[in-house]
């Protein structure tokens, strides 16, 4: 009995590293065939000008329908923000920069990035399941039978779209937010709105605002290339297409967490 | 003897470890109607993807009239100039959900030539008057019955005038009667356009009714080739089996007896099947 013990052990290690293989391997086969996918949009970008119309549809149903969605989780993150540093600044920073400290925090992080992660759980899931199930169905094979390059009339006009709309998305974000965050301080704490008015103006700077903005289209990449590659990854029938949805969606959110890392640390 | 119109030869296919497609060959004549039978699992459809460029093969090559286009050494891009010159009726007919009828007809019209709006719309409506739905260009694929989505299917498909059709189990979901009406469109269409056709099957029916001739694909290999006539009077008891709709296996004996026996398949491998080729 005793003599087994090390055997199960280098069993256990060893059934450990080939699960630990298997996990790197569909780890960077995953990330090889975003690259590829990534790389065959943009080669196709400039095609967009022959389909204009539909670009414009993907607009509409991306930036236009999601205004609602923003606005709601805009409210809360500005109330949220302005609680938040009222409770921080508590007798350690005076509350004349309290809405300094909120427009830092709106500008340069929370409304890019809860707006980006919010709506990638709409965005993201829809065009995965939208081409997942194309996929099922083989309106993906059929296109290729008409000689129609589905990445051309799928997921180039969905990634333009995308790319586009987020910066408008996020400023209207922006404006939300600093219209709830000027009524939660003006209601809730005890800074009065001129003083609150000042101090958002504090220590502004318009490149904290446009590198906010910008990054978001990067953001918006994401979200449509990871739903658009777990959709053609995806396999046949719905669980198929509901697990696609589910690794788009988990996916854009860490990788829009990844990126806004990055481009913090080159930009800043 | 006539170049075939598509021919495939020695056509192999594994799945990782899965040998779907082994050394399969088979001749297509110009405006002919060849079934490919068999039961599900055994590589119809997957003979369908290589012609029409969707799959690579692993082995072997597919010519149309005697050129080369499919071969292990092909890519993806390399099939956009065949595709032309065929068309493809899915199984379920794979409309696409987001546009109506008339706009799944007039999207490949409008991005591979030159009409105009109107002639779209001529093109749209005399293909739908073929198929027997005149008039329906605005519903959505989601308001048509079975039957209708694959008439729908067939006329988009037709609509590029392609000069070889591909059928993958068009009665399969249909019943007996909608079934009839698809049989009668394909030989219609060969009568109007002379168009040759290739369909995958497993509705003996439908395969007596339209096929020149027949082939029937076991585990992976073509085991029988012929004329209607020529498979109902075959005696190779895989075709037997198939053909009659038999769960078991019987052998038919010199008195016409038939009883159950192991069936040793290495007796079965036959020359390939070459269109216009005489049996006997």
């Amino acid at each position: 009995m005793l003599m087994r013990i090390p055997i199960v052990i280098l069993q256990k290690t060893g059934s450990l590293g080939l699960a630990a293989r298997d996990t790197a391997r569909v780890f960077f086969a995953h990330v090889l065939y975003m690259a590829e996918l990534a790389l065959k949009t943009a080669l196709r970008a400039h095609l967009i000008v022959k389909n204009i119309g539909i670009s414009i549809e993907q607009m509409y149903i991306i930036g236009l329908e999601s205004l609602s969605l923003v606005a709601v989780t805009s409210v809360f993150i500005g109330g949220e923000a302005v609680i938040q540093a009222l409770y921080q600044f508590s007798g350690i920073v005076p509350l004349r920069y309290l809405g300094m400290a909120v427009c830092k925090a709106l500008i340069t992080e929370l409304c890019p990035v809860i707006t980006a992660i919010v709506v990638s759980s709409r965005i993201s899931t829809a065009i995965a399941a939208e081409i997942g199930s194309m996929k099922s169905s083989e309106q993906l094979d059929a296109m290729e039978c008409l000689s129609l390059d589905p990445i051309r009339y799928l997921i180039v006009p969905k990634t333009i779209a995308c790319i586009l709309m987020m910066p408008i998305l996020v400023i209207f974000s922006e404006l939300v937010a600093f219209t709830a965050s000027i009524i939660t301080a003006v209601l809730f704490t005890d800074v009065t709105l001129s003083v609150y008015l000042t101090s958002l103006r504090m220590y502004f700077f318009a490149k904290d605002l446009l590198i906010g903005v910008a990054k978001t289209m990067v953001f918006g990449g994401v979200i449509a290339l990871t739903g658009a590659h777990f959709g053609m990854q995806s396999k046949k029938g719905a669980e198929g297409v509901g697990e696609a949805t589910t690794k788009a969606v988990m996916t854009a959110a860490v990788l829009i967490l990844v990126f806004d890392f990055v481009i913090a640390f080159l930009v800043l | 003897m006539a170049t075939p119109k598509l021919s495939i030869e020695h056509l192999r296919k594994h799945f990782g470890d899965h040998l779907i497609l082994d050394d399969v060959t088979l001749d297509v004549g110009e405006g002919e109607i060849v079934c490919v039978i068999g039961q599900s699992g055994h590589g119809k459809s997957v003979i369908l993807k290589h012609i029409m460029g969707l799959m690579i093969p692993d082995g072997g090559r597919i010519l149309y009239e005697g050129a080369e286009y499919s071969s292990p050494t092909k890519k993806p891009s390399d099939f956009d100039r065949i595709r032309r010159k065929l068309g493809m009726l899915f199984q379920g007919a794979a409309l696409f959900d987001s546009k109506t009828v008339g706009e799944n007809i007039a999207f490949p019209l409008r991005e591979h030539t030159n009409m105009t709006e109107d002639q779209i719309r001529d093109v749209i409506a005399e293909g739908l008057e073929m198929v027997g739905l005149k008039g329906i260009e605005d519903k959505m694929p989601s308001e048509l019955s079975g039957g209708m989505r694959s008439r729908v299917g067939l006329a988009r498909a037709i609509a590029m005038k392609p000069e070889v059709m591909l059928y993958d189990e068009p009665t399969s979901a249909l019943d007996p009667i909608m079934s009839d009406k698809i049989n009668d469109l394909i030989l219609d269409l060969r009568k109007k356009l002379n168009m040759t056709s290739i369909v995958v099957t497993h509705d003996m029916s439908s395969a007596y009714k339209i096929a020149d001739h027949i082939a029937m694909i076991f585990q992976g290999k073509i085991i029988f080739a012929g004329t209607p006539a020529e498979i109902r009077a075959t005696r190779d008891p895989y075709v037997q089996q198939f053909i009659r709709g038999q769960r078991k296996l019987y052998y038919a004996v010199e008195d016409e007896k038939a009883y159950e026996a192991p069936v040793d398949l290495s007796r079965l491998r036959r020359p390939a099947y070459r269109a216009g080729q005489q049996k006997g």
